[in-house]
């Protein structure tokens, strides 16, 4: 019957989805042009990335606020890398976007994992830990367009079979985290932490470690959007994606994501991210203000979450049959 | 009903009266047409193994659950407690075994938190928390300061917090939930000193205590439960210790226990003076194949303790384990899992399935070492798995990739042992296997404890209900307060000898 509910949930969000472009499409036609839905996805991409990375982290109970600062302080050094060894090749610069990102995650990872300290108050320490050594390491400054290469800024707006490779690069990592998710121990074990971390423990799983590896995961996802984002937006500075943490948190619960954890998928993550895409590339074409948009992007969060607690408390029946059970037992104790 | 009056019956009108009650939980009658009379000025001990119905009837008492049939009377006029607060309205209040007390607040917060005297604007009136506080503690010829936090206090001043909270709402009936279970032999005669007191200012006190000695120090009457009856009450005095031992556990036992007997290999699992920290010193035992070795003992003595340690949940701070003749370390779950020991814990619920996972991914989670390859999962075997084991238990689901969380109580359990014996183990550890099971499954589940057994396993059965410990072990330990009290070889079993170890009452 679960199950079932989350097939509805994500055919209910995709069935939304196409409702908003099909509204849009009778306001401002053209909207629905193939052409324009690549330009949507390919403009939702980073946002559809750094939610699956989120994604990772909340599945296991905890929360990565740290995901938008790492794209700061990874952007700065690749952008800073590029401008100081233009001839350094492009993907030697993703590996090391990759290991940056990765080493920050590692760094959230060891703390939750070591020290037991919780989630959201270690990403919050690193938010603005990982900002601030932007600041540092650039002193401030910005690296504009003119002193990055044209490999590292156009790469990802090469065209293929009509979509720009920034594009298919979330395709790709769309279908790597499906996998990962649905076919490794690693994401196994992620859903079992987050879903009952002490039958977890006890089938034999380290909850600390798999704990560990979702925020190396999401690290990972948000070194690579960092030189994503450098390069779409030709510039690094150490004020990109500010805020941009909420966004990917707001993509998962619309998409399904418990925050509670243990309940969620890949899809559900992804159509959380096209939701918010769509909505924000659709409401300045129909003339509304980008302030009305954070109000609109606001109260659909608010009604995902709504829609999310009242599917939890479907939920909770079973946990309250569940705990009646277990007090019957302490009944009889 | 089920009363067996051992002494002369009791006469005055009772201030509280229990009369016909029962209590159903689905598959388990809790309460089965219970009657209980409590005095004024008299302490009622009641007595009972776990299981008897002890808690439930003080949740009954106290307005927590309802009871599905029965009466209760106060002063002899019948009442209705619906609710919590009707039971505090009637007078009845709880002390119970842990209680719930908040560390950052005063002693006088803790007192009066949620009926704190207001002043007419409606604030808190401070003055007359603290004064009122000062009374309660006074009155109880404590001098503990109302304005110290909690926290500073030790555990036996905590607990006259707790019983002043519990007699600030003016109450008439005092039910004490074993509430000597943490406290120190000082500590209990001060407990005592202060029951003393309240019987002297009339108040009916319910005592619950399952040790012998505390019972006849302190007790007028007694009430014996077993099994959600009431089996026998009476005065305590000229009533023997024996009289009440064979009331709580008297019940012909043999019967229905499949265990077979099967010749006994050699040992598979030592101990030697194994220790915790806290919870328990110096155990010795050693398990043989196709053994099933019971480990008996009251809720607290330790005995889950050892299991999770033998499981690596937690680590001994010393002794020795021994797995076929080699000493090893078991540092976590996942090397128990692989030494083949597992462990099936007491709340399969909280600590058994992951309710939102399918069938199968739960059947298959603590064998995927096992069934997947370089960090990849094989779909295939792990349906192969859930397959095997589902057909074993008769496990019914629409399909395997349905969540656990969707299946009733009986198939979630179904699952839970399906689970751990795909691990292939050579050691089972089961935490009170039958526990709320009704008793047609129980019989199902002890047939097929004694089939594993005759497969080669060794189990570890932990349970505090006697006739299983009794039909089904080989041999027994008995623990208590953290000690081994004894191991007991199946031909020199009884459930007065097991008791009498459990409970410390030579």
């Amino acid at each position: 019957m679960l199950k079932q509910l989350f097939k509805y949930r994500e055919m209910l969000l995709v069935v939304i989805i196409a409702v908003l472009l099909a509204a849009f499409s009778a306001r401002s036609p053209g909207f629905a042009k193939p052409a324009n839905l690549a330009n949507i996805f390919n403009d939702t991409s980073i946002l559809i990335i750094l939610a699956l990375g989120q994604m990772t982290v909340i599945l296991t109970k905890s929360i990565d606020l740290s995901v938008a600062a790492n794209v700061a302080f990874t952007g700065m050094a690749v952008g800073m890398l590029n401008a100081a060894y233009p001839g350094m090749p492009l993907a030697l610069i993703i590996l090391i976007a990759l290991g940056i990102g990765a080493v920050l995650g590692a760094i959230n990872g060891l703390f939750v994992w070591k020290l037991g300290i919780p989630s959201i108050v270690v990403t919050l320490g690193t938010l603005t830990i990982y900002r601030g050594m932007a600041f540092v390491l650039s002193g401030g400054a910005w690296v504009n367009a003119h002193q990055m290469t044209e490999t590292f800024l156009q790469t990802p707006r090469q065209l293929f079979l009509g979509l720009p490779i920034l594009g298919w690069t979330a395709i790709v990592i769309v279908a790597i985290m499906y996998l990962v998710m649905s076919r490794t121990f690693l994401g196994r074990a992620i859903y079992a932490s987050g879903g009952n971390p002490t039958a977890a423990v006890y089938a034999g799983i380290d909850v600390g470690r798999t704990r560990f590896f979702a925020f190396v995961i999401s690290g990972m996802l948000a070194g690579l959007c960092a030189y994503l984002w450098v390069s779409r937006y030709a510039v690094a500075y150490v004020d990109i994606a500010a805020g941009f943490e909420l966004d990917t948190v707001a993509a998962c619960v619309i998409g399904g994501i418990s925050t509670l954890g243990g309940i969620g998928s890949v899809a559900g993550a992804v159509l959380g991210a096209l939701f918010l895409g769509v909505i924000k590339n659709a409401l300045p074409v129909i003339d509304i203000s980008p302030f009305a948009q954070m109000a609109i992007s606001g109260s659909v969060i608010i009604a995902a979450v709504i829609f999310n607690a009242r599917q939890e408390r479907r939920r909770g029946r079973i946990i309250l049959r569940d705990r009646g059970a277990s007090e019957q037992i302490e009944v009889a104790a | 009903m089920n009363q067996i009056a051992l002494s002369e019956p009791l006469l005055d009108t009772p201030l509280l009266e229990m009369r016909g009650i029962s209590k159903s939980f689905p598959g388990v009658k809790a309460l089965n047409v219970v009657n209980i009379a409590l005095y004024a000025g008299k302490v009622t001990a009641l007595i009972g193994e776990n299981g008897a119905g002890k808690s439930t009837l003080v949740k009954i008492l106290t307005g927590i659950y309802q009871s599905d049939e029965g009466e209760i009377h106060v002063d002899g006029k019948p009442v209705a407690f619906n609710n919590a607060q009707d039971a505090i309205d009637f007078g009845v209040t709880a002390i119970h075994q842990e209680t719930v007390l908040f560390d950052e607040l005063s002693v006088a917060e803790n007192i009066f938190l949620g009926h704190s005297p207001k002043t007419r604007l409606g604030f808190v009136n401070w003055k007359a928390v603290n004064a009122r506080a000062l009374a309660l503690l006074h009155s109880l010829e404590s001098n503990i300061d109302p304005r110290t936090r909690l926290k500073n206090l030790s555990i036996a001043q905590r607990h006259l917090v707790a019983i002043a909270r519990a007699l600030s709402v003016d109450a008439r009936i005092v039910i004490m939930d074993e509430p000597t279970a943490a406290l120190s032999r000082k500590e209990v005669d001060d407990l005592f000193q202060i029951v003393k007191r309240l019987k002297a200012q009339g108040k009916a006190i319910l005592f619950i205590s399952h040790k012998f000695d505390e019972v006849y120090e302190i007790a007028d009457n007694f009430a014996v439960f077993r099994d959600g009856k009431a089996v026998g009450s009476g005065v305590i005095a000229g009533t023997g210790q024996d009289d009440i031992v064979r009331l709580m556990v008297g019940r012909s036992i043999e019967h229905a226990f499949p265990k077979v007997d099967i010749p006994l290999g050699e040992t598979v699992l030592a101990i030697e003076n194994y220790t915790h920290p806290t919870e328990f010193r110096d155990i010795t035992f050693a398990l043989r194949k196709g053994e099933i070795f019971g480990i008996y003992g009251l809720v607290g003595a330790g005995r889950s303790e050892i299991c999770q340690s033998l499981f690596g949940v937690t680590r001994p701070s010393g002794g020795k384990l021994k797995l076929n003749g080699k000493e090893i370390l078991i540092r976590s779950p996942g090397e128990a899992i692989k030494a083949g020991i597992v462990y099936v814990p007491e709340e399969r619920g909280r600590h058994g399935a992951v309710l939102q996972l399918p069938i199968y991914q739960n059947i298959s989670l603590p064998s995927l070492t096992r069934t997947s390859r370089s960090g990849f999962l094989r779909a295939a075997e792990e349906f192969a798995l859930a397959r095997k084991y589902a057909e074993r238990f008769d496990l019914r689901a629409a399909a395997f990739s349905v969540p656990v969380g969707t299946l009733s109580g009986g198939n979630q359990q179904k699952v839970v042992i399906g689970k751990w014996l795909a691990t292939q183990p050579k050691i089972l550890i089961l935490d009170e296997p039958t526990k709320g099971i009704d008793i047609g499954s129980k019989a199902a589940v002890h047939a097929f404890i004694s089939e594993l057994a005759a497969e080669g396993l060794s189990i570890i059965m932990v349970s505090s209900e006697l006739p299983e410990i009794l039909g089904m072990s080989d041999r027994v330990l008995v623990m208590r307060e953290g000690l081994s009290a004894g191991i007991y070889e199946r031909n020199h079993l009884s459930a007065e000898t097991l008791v009498r170890a459990a409970t410390g009452n030579a």
